[in-house]
This record gives structure tokens, C-alpha cells and sequence, in this order.
């Protein structure tokens, strides 16, 4: 239930299948992760693995982070991921878990910080199509119209509705890609290969998790996967 | 390794390496391999290689030839298991990389000067390469 896995996206490339199709993926390097603290329902009232990925240098670490990673006997870890488990005593301190724990599925969620592109306005951010580019427009063929003034979520008072899509901040944000083929593993490199993109530029840290829940057909294929 | 060595060995089995020197400018034939239903057949796509864009597993070429009086360009990638072979039906001199002109050409001004009346180019021996 819920293996999460910590990797890096390393970049992106093709792949042709069998029948000759080319398929783009992406080149994610899996762990390895080290576990790095086990929660059990008596000492913290639920079930669940932490997991530490990724070298730090000590002296950019806090030594609260260095004494936790200590007791599972390694170095400081840069990043830190904890996934919930029906039973944790298939888990132990300092345990280290690789690609191949998630080898042999079919589909996999990967979550990740998306690239950041600042304060966008509503076409960039929202798709919107702007204004006329003449008949009489002036200075305003990149705004979003009119934000319906009066209209409300309730019908009361000249307020502008909530979550209305606006200019603002876009991408920089945690972005969760759902159900993702994995095309192929390479274990001794580590390496895992999911088709289409992933959020985050080369080099991001991004947690590649079992989905949680996947489409019928989907979930038909994950079954036969792990079946097999 | 550095990750762009790490991510190109990944396809290195894939790619073809009985691919003959094909240069912008040549005439050459595209074996396709066409799959009806259960039936694979073979198709072949002869017309002027136009461009080569791209390096490695993305590396595509694009071949056109004329059929019924009309261009007809078609794209291929390179390492594709979709094509069985490439030959080489005639070498001609190409002075740009992309041969884009040829669109707007018509008639005998189509044809490209064949490489073998140039005296560097002499058959068998390789160009020089760009």
C-alpha cells in the first residue's frame, strides 16, 4: 500500500516498442532510498516508512537531520518521504530500497515541483484567448474581459468569484502525474523509464509512488503485472 | 558517465548500424515495412533525400518524390524498426543541408547535378565531410 520511492529525472528520449512505435519518455534514476525511520501504530499511532534519498554534505544539514539519519546508520539525507503501510515489520532501520521494488508494476504516480514561471497573466496561465486584436480594442488584447462583477457564489453582494482564473503565480507548484506507463527498468543502473513527461527540470528530486487508484482498464493491467 | 552518455546508451541497441552514407542530395529507397491485420508487406519509397535533422535515436530523415505531378514528402525516422533497408539509388551534388528550394522547383530545373561529373567526388572515394 502506498510504496513511495524517492529518484531524480535525469532528461528525456525515445523508445521504440516491438511493433516499431516510438515512445517518448522520460529517464528517472530510482533511489537508492534508504529507510530511515519505521512508525508503528504503538509508538506513533499509525503505520508508516520514512525514507531518506539523495547525499547532503553535513555542514548544509541541521544536526537535528544529521542524529535522525544517524540512527538508521547513514549519512545526512537531502530529502525526506514518508508513505503509510498496512504492516511496517516488513520494514527496519537503515533498509535499502531500490527500483526494483517497484519493477513490477505497470503504471506509477510521479510528484514532483513543476518549473516555475512566475506572475503569468490569464493567457499563459489559463489558456484564455484575450481580446480582439483591432475593431476598436485598445491596450487591452491580453486581458482576461470581464470578471463578472456581480456575479457571487450565493447570489449576494458585488464580490468576484471565488477561484475565479486570474493572472498569478504559475507553475512552482507541487503537480501530481497520475498513472504514468513505465516502459521499462534497467535495475542495475537504476534507472526507470515512464513515458511522457514528468514535472520539474533535469536534475529535480520526484516521488515515484504506487498509484492509489488507476482507471478499470488500468487497474486490470496493474493486477496482471503484479500477478505475473 | 555524465547523464547525456547515460541516457544515449539506453537506445544505443536500438539504433541501426547498417545504414549506408547517405548524403543531402541523393536519391535513395525507403523500405517500409507495412503491417496490414496479420499480412507484413514491404513498400518502397523511392525519392530525393531532402534533410537530415536531429543526432542519435531522434535523428529523422525526410525523402520527397513527385507522384502524379505533385510533391509528396514524407518523414521518417532514422532508426525505426518500421524500415527494413535504405539504398542509395544515385549520388548528386548538394550545395546546401536542406534542399527546401526544390519545392518551388518544376520540370528539369528539378533535377540535381549528379556527383559523379565533379571531379571530387569521385566514385567510391568518400566526401568531404561538412
Amino acid at each position: 500500500m502506498g510504496l513511495t520511492l524517492l529518484g531524480t529525472k535525469l532528461g528525456m528520449t525515445r523508445v521504440f516498442t516491438d511493433e516499431g512505435i516510438s515512445v517518448p519518455v522520460t529517464v528517472l534514476r530510482v533511489g537508492p532510498c534508504i529507510v530511515t525511520q519505521v512508525k508503528t501504530e504503538e509508538t506513533d499511532g499509525y503505520n508508516g516508512v520514512q525514507i531518506g534519498f539523495d547525499d547532503v554534505k553535513a555542514r548544509r544539514s541541521t544536526m537535528q537531520l544529521i542524529g535522525h539519519d544517524a540512527k538508521a546508520g547513514t549519512s545526512p539525507k537531502r530529502r525526506h518521504v514518508e508513505f503509510r503501510v498496512d504492516d511496517a515489520s516488513d520494514y527496519e532501520l537503515g533498509q535499502v530500497l531500490k527500483v526494483d521494488a517497484i519493477a513490477d508494476l505497470a503504471f506509477v504516480d510521479v510528484r514532483g515541483v513543476s518549473k516555475g514561471k512566475g506572475f503569468q497573466g490569464s493567457m499563459k496561465r489559463h489558456n484564455f484567448r484575450g481580446l480582439e486584436a483591432s475593431h476598436g480594442v485598445e491596450r487591452k488584447h491580453r486581458s482576461p474581459g470581464s470578471i463578472g462583477g456581480h456575479a457571487t457564489n450565493l447570489g449576494t453582494g458585488p464580490k468576484v468569484k471565488k477561484g475565479k482564473k486570474m493572472a498569478g503565480q504559475m507553475g512552482n507548484k507541487n503537480i501530481t502525474v497520475r498513472s504514468l506507463d513505465v516502459i521499462r527498468v534497467i535495475a542495475d543502473e537504476g534507472l526507470l523509464l515512464v513515458k511522457g513527461p514528468v514535472p520539474g527540470p533535469n536534475k529535480g528530486i520526484l516521488e515515484i509512488k504506487t498509484p492509489p487508484r488507476l482507471y478499470r482498464p488500468k487497474a486490470r493491467k496493474q493486477k496482471e503485472a503484479l500477478g505475473a | 558517465m555524465s547523464t547525456q552518455q547515460l541516457i544515449e546508451s539506453i537506445n544505443k541497441s536500438e539504433l541501426k548500424t547498417d545504414i549506408p552514407r547517405m548524403d543531402v542530395g541523393d536519391t535513395i529507397n525507403v523500405h517500409c515495412r507495412i503491417i496490414e491485420g496479420e499480412k507484413e508487406r514491404i513498400q518502397v519509397f523511392q525519392g530525393v533525400l531532402i534533410s537530415r535533422r536531429g543526432r542519435g535515436i531522434d535523428e529523422t530523415i525526410m525523402v520527397r518524390r513527385i507522384v502524379a505531378d505533385s510533391g509528396v514528402e514524407r518523414v521518417f525516422p532514422l532508426h525505426s524498426p518500421r524500415i527494413a533497408k535504405y539504398e542509395v539509388v544515385r549520388r548528386a551534388d548538394a550545395r546546401r543541408a536542406k534542399l527546401y528550394f526544390l519545392r518551388e522547383r518544376v520540370g528539369k530545373s528539378r533535377r540535381l547535378r549528379d556527383r559523379r561529373r565533379g571531379m571530387k567526388h569521385v566514385a567510391g572515394q568518400a566526401t568531404v565531410q561538412k
